[in-house]
């Protein structure tokens, strides 16, 4: 009975310091964020320079892999639609495809991995370097100096970088499908721009997208903040962000998709 | 470290690519450019059955596309669909036109055919078109088929009774 008790104890303290409490410090820090995020709109060299370190620096990575994708996703649907006799629709299988679903969450994963590591070791690093601490004798207040500027450059960019990969993405289904493999051009195209919908298709996966740059940068910049300042501290806290982040992500798509397409 | 010039030259270029990307999805990829800010009409035609029709499926003439489906709904006073065209202002059609639920090719999209009448008055927005053809659907033409052979069968075999 006693080891029993002593189970659940365990249990509920993991369950309540690791989640619950964390969850409700994490709230706290994103509603100060925005609280605070005057300055970094006031002086908005500071979020020009973060849009530069998440966007800019991560649009090798998106570029080439969107490509990639585009061109993968034009090989593979040749193969499946040949068989149906409707290699046409090529286009509208890789924009669909790409605008709806990879575009916004693909690029979402490697923002991830690449920008949002990057932001939860530098605030990590300023914590443990007492550079934090500093800001405060100085009467800066880190949150809206360090904190707040980071946060809106990863949401600035994440929208923009899941356009990029999407664009690229169609230009390398077009690279395949049409140089390679010789669908015709004109029905590409043509098919495509009467399946995709403005509405439906576009501001939905630039919605999707700007809900995933909240939700990275959000996990990223609080890992930094909440991370134990020690070296091994920030290195967990840095794959923290990775992995929780990529699951929220993938989670939030779901709730995102069953919202929009199935009108729930 | 960079200099806030080239910095900020960097991330206007980000932003300028980022805002092209989305222009290319809109324009290139969504067709925005036809039907978004151009004036419409909207006029309504009542069939017995739609089959797969959808919300903003093409409104043809002749084969060129003069407007969209905007809405369904079925009417439960007279048990048939209610579909709402939005039409191009651009274009203007008799009264007595007459709309018919087609399919390109043969697993095709369905899509509204609309035939010009020879009225001299011209439809106006909240008009609702007289003549209307339903969609056809596949089970009933086979159906049909079936019976109709099975007609003919019978007959064959009285005569050869005879």
């Amino acid at each position: 009975m006693g080891r029993i008790a002593e189970l659940l104890r365990a249990l509920g303290t993991r369950v309540i310091n690791h989640w619950v409490w964390r969850l409700g410090f994490a709230t706290r820090f994103l509603l100060l964020t925005l609280k605070h995020s005057g300055p970094s709109f006031r002086r908005f060299y500071l979020t020009v320079r973060e849009i530069y370190f998440a966007g800019v620096l991560s649009l090798i990575i998106i570029l080439v892999s969107g490509l990639f994708v585009g061109m993968v996703l034009g090989l593979q649907g040749y193969d499946t639609l040949a068989r149906y006799g409707s290699s046409e629709a090529l286009g509208v299988l890789v924009s669909l495809s790409l605008v709806r679903e990879l575009g916004p969450v693909v690029a979402a994963l490697l923002f991830a991995s690449r920008a949002g590591s990057a932001i939860t070791a530098e605030i990590g690093l300023m914590k443990a370097t007492e550079q934090l601490d500093a800001m405060e004798m100085m009467a800066v207040d880190p949150i809206a100096r360090v904190i707040a500027p980071r946060f809106w450059g990863g949401v600035l960019s994440m929208p923009l970088l899941a356009a990029l990969f999407s664009a690229m993405g169609v230009f390398g289904g077009y690279l395949v499908g049409v140089r390679l493999i010789g669908v015709d051009e004109g029905s590409f195209w043509s098919q495509m721009q009467a399946a995709v919908d403005f509405r439906e298709d576009i501001v939905n996966g630039v919605i999707k997208s700007f809900v995933f740059g909240v939700a990275i940068t959000w996990i990223a910049v609080f890992e930094g903040y909440d991370a134990p300042p020690t070296a091994e501290g920030v290195s967990r806290a840095t794959t923290r962000t990775v992995v929780i982040s990529s699951l929220a992500v993938l989670a939030l798509d779901f709730v995102l998709t069953a919202m929009m397409f199935r009108g729930l | 470290m960079m200099t806030r010039k080239e910095l900020d030259l960097w991330v206007g270029i980000f932003v300028v690519i980022g805002m092209g990307a989305l222009l290319f999805l809109s324009l290139k990829v969504a067709n925005l450019a036809s039907f978004s800010g151009a004036d419409s009409y909207q006029i309504r035609a009542k069939f017995d059955n739609i089959g797969g029709l959808k919300v903003r499926a093409p409104v043809k003439v002749a084969g060129v596309v003069v407007g969209r489906v905007s809405e369904i709904h079925f009417d439960n006073e007279t048990f048939e669909a209610v579909v709402t065209l939005s039409l191009d202002s651009r274009y203007q059609f008799p009264k007595d036109s007459s709309a018919k639920i087609l399919t390109s090719g043969l697993l095709g999209e369905q899509y509204i055919g609309l035939s010009a009448g020879g009225d001299v008055a011209n439809l106006k927005s909240g008009d609702t078109l007289k003549i209307t053809q339903s969609a056809v659907v596949l089970e009933n033409l086979i159906g049909q088929f079936l019976y109709s052979k099975a007609a003919e069968g019978g007959d064959k075999g009285n005569e050869t009774k005879k």
